[in-house]
């Protein structure tokens, strides 16, 4: 398994060094789209099946099954709620968030 | 081995001598026999390989990207409604450096719908930073596949290999069909510099901010600059191994014409029959036909055009409020040079509308007694 990605804006400081093609420049690590949300999906465990349909479901890949049970990573998540709505359980919420 | 076959099916010998490995394509109206035998050269197990149907010619050519960038020759073909419905993917082809080679039959936009060529749907993706080259004949269409291969992929960009609707697509001429083995030794495998595979795992096309974007397309523009050398060598190169050479543009008794046609497709092969009839009644004419578009083989042209007085360009096109596309590019090329010569724009042919050696008289009429266009658009054969 290839290891992760480090988090890291990544600038080049000329043409030359660029791949030829727009490809892992390292952008969408860096571009935390957490901070678009207004609402966040929030996991009632106690309810879980671990079935992993809101881990194959996330359009963005902010769900990590960490331990067999699912965890959402609220640094990329843009709270779709496609997660919650396909949860056979209905145990997620989708909640205001707030500042 | 010579055959007698259709400008269609040029396109698929060429794609099959290229040993195409991805072909996707959709298969109704105002799609052409491209693909048809192309399928059945799969299902016959004489090509090997793997041939895709898709519900639109934009998935078409997204399967295309997407075979591409896994490291796979690809190949499709299209036409007018189908190739502005590509429109989107031509610039993810482009951009994200996808050497797909396309074969794109020249018919009119609707509406009217129509089947009958006409350069305005190629010239609508003129600024997609795809290669465009303009074809005459069947064997130039063959050839000009292989060629756009070695080219498109030694850079990294696409090539869309264009020609006239039944003039050219429907139409049966003598085909020298190469050997496959020297098409092999002409053509080596694909091998991209980058791939999508688990191996080495990348996001492509991701979101690009200011502050690479503009790189990315400056090295586009770079490597399309080298483009016109790159035509000139492999083209030499082909015609060392297979004896026709296969260049930026054909020059047709230019050196000591006092007026020369600018013509594409093949109007330019009508246009040397029409040189031809002009010099026997004396009068001093000659053609250049231009076959790389994009990029546009500006020295080529500027060498030709500016050791003769006057230049009448021909378009079977038309970018409505302003002029003919190909007189546009020509006048854009000769601005300032020295010597510059008095260029005339005429449009004739639109929609399939016949362009005869009768049109080329008539042009040359117009150019010869004229100083300089009277109108912004010369028409031909219009009823006004």
């Amino acid at each position: 398994m290839p290891k992760k990605k480090e988090v890291r804006k990544i600038v080049f400081n000329s043409a030359e060094e660029m791949p030829l093609a727009p490809m892992s420049i390292g952008s969408m690590l860096h571009n935390k789209t957490g901070a678009w949300r207004n609402i966040k999906p929030v996991i009632d465990l106690s309810k879980c099946i671990k079935c992993g349909i809101c881990w194959k479901f996330c359009p963005d890949a902010s769900i990590d099954i960490v331990d067999e049970w699912p965890q959402i990573n609220y640094d990329y998540c843009k709270g779709c709620g496609i997660c919650a709505e396909e949860c056979p359980q209905k145990c997620i919420s989708m909640v205001e968030e707030e500042k | 081995m010579r055959k007698v076959i259709m400008g269609n099916h040029a396109l698929s010998y060429g794609a099959m001598l290229s040993r195409a490995q991805v072909i996707a394509a959709y298969p109704i109206t105002p799609q052409t026999q491209v693909v048809e035998l192309l399928s059945e050269m799969c299902a016959d197990g004489i090509l090997n390989a793997k041939f895709i149907k898709v519900e639109s010619e934009h998935s078409a050519m997204a399967a295309c990207l997407g075979a591409s960038l896994a490291g796979a020759r690809t190949f499709t073909a299209t036409s007018a409604q189908g190739l502005a419905l590509m429109h989107e993917m031509l610039h993810w082809a482009a951009g994200g450096r996808m050497p797909v080679v396309m074969g794109n039959i020249n018919r009119a936009l609707a509406p009217g719908w129509s089947i009958w060529t006409d350069q305005n749907d190629s010239l609508s993706e003129r600024d997609t930073g795809w290669i465009q080259f303009y074809c005459s004949s069947n064997q130039e269409v063959l050839d000009t596949v292989i060629q756009a291969y070695k080219v498109s992929e030694k850079l990294m960009i696409p090539s869309m290999i264009i020609l006239d609707a039944f003039a050219l697509s429907h139409t049966y001429e003598v085909v020298e069909i190469p050997e496959q083995e020297k098409v092999d030794a002409y053509l080596p495998p694909f091998n991209p510099p980058f791939r999508l595979t688990p191996e080495d795992p990348h996001a492509f096309g991701g979101l690009t901010s200011p502050d690479h974007y503009m790189e990315l397309r400056y090295k586009l523009q770079k490597d399309m600059e080298k483009v016109p050398d790159l035509v000139e060598e492999t083209g030499r190169e082909y015609e060392k191994m297979f004896g026709r050479y296969l260049g930026q543009v054909e020059e047709y008794l230019c050196a000591d014409a006092e007026l020369v046609f600018v013509t594409s497709g093949t109007a330019g092969y009508t246009a040397r029959v029409a040189v031809d009839e002009l010099r026997e009644k004396g009068l001093k004419v000659g053609n250049l036909r231009i076959k790389l578009f994009r990029p546009f083989p500006f020295k080529k042209v500027r060498e030709i055009l500016t050791r003769v007085p006057k230049v009448a360009v021909l378009d079977r096109n038309l970018s409505y409020g302003h002029h003919g596309i190909f007189y546009q590019e020509v006048k854009s090329a000769l601005y300032g040079q020295p010597n510059q010569p008095v260029i005339f724009g005429f449009v004739a042919g639109l929609g399939g509308r016949d362009i005869t050696r009768e049109s080329f008289k008539e042009i040359a009429d117009y150019a010869l007694k004229h100083d300089r266009a009277e109108e912004e658009i010369v028409w031909i054969g219009v009823k006004k």
